[in-house]
């Protein structure tokens, strides 16, 4: 049970392996993608930059709730930096469980969290050549975003 | 005087210049600390924006800072 930080490529079939277990009898997984719109705006590229130490130990405290609230097998997850290209898979959350109602439960859960409260940045690169760093705009000294992301790229 | 060591990520790391630094401070607490590079380097971010880690843990603005403390300010974060 682990909440990694990766600068490398997410390998699937490496994470779906670790997840195998035979108490599991339902595996959910979600797969957080770079799309090429935000808020109406086309996007190029998206750069994920992240506080790895504090952002792995979080995640683990967001894995360990998801199991106790979700009677869990095992879950897993990863959360890409560096720039990613349209089409990357930018966060993976996976969990296995005896049934489907916990798994289905328990990856919701996590990608939530996950958004929420990881010390993990994105800025986006626009087609217009201008990039930005989401949830930081400040205008005349109060917050443009100050409610939840309207829309992030991926999840 | 206290010497404490900043990490700068994401927004504050571009306002910043750089990605950490190890300075001398007479700030009590992290958020007079804040308030102090605020003003220094012009960030935009107010503190009710951010999150404070002290030693690479979540913090509370008024802990105190000692000697030797790592500190990163949290913009707000994007992850998924």
């Amino acid at each position: 049970m682990s909440f990694q930080i990766s600068s490398q490529p997410i390998d699937l079939a490496v994470l779906r392996n670790a997840l195998a277990h035979p108490h599991a009898g339902a595996c959910a997984t979600f797969e957080g993608w770079v799309r090429n719109h935000n808020d109406g705006r086309p996007v190029l590229s998206l750069e994920y930059e992240a506080y790895a130490g504090l952002a792995e130990k979080e995640g683990a405290r967001i894995l360990a709730e998801a199991c106790a609230k979700f009677d869990l097998v095992a879950a897993l997850a990863v959360h890409r930096t560096g720039h990613l290209q349209l089409g990357d898979l930018a966060v993976w959350v996976g969990v296995t469980a005896a049934h489907r109602d916990g798994a289905f439960g328990a990856c919701r859960y996590i990608i939530d969290e996950a958004k929420a409260r990881l010390p993990v940045w994105k800025k986006e690169h626009y087609a217009d050549g201008v990039s930005a760093w989401l949830n930081c705009a400040i205008r005349g000294g109060f917050s443009t975003a100050a409610g939840p992301p309207s829309g992030p790229p991926t999840g | 005087m206290k010497t404490v060591r900043i990490q700068y990520f994401a927004l504050l790391r571009e306002q910043r210049g750089v990605g950490q630094e190890t300075l001398a401070t007479a700030a009590a607490t992290a958020g007079e600390l804040y308030a102090e590079l605020r003003s220094r380097h012009g960030f935009t971010l107010p503190a009710d924006r951010l999150r404070v880690a002290i030693n690479g843990e979540f913090a509370p603005w008024d802990a105190s800072l000692t000697d030797g403390v790592e500190l990163v300010f949290i913009p707000p974060v994007a992850g998924g």
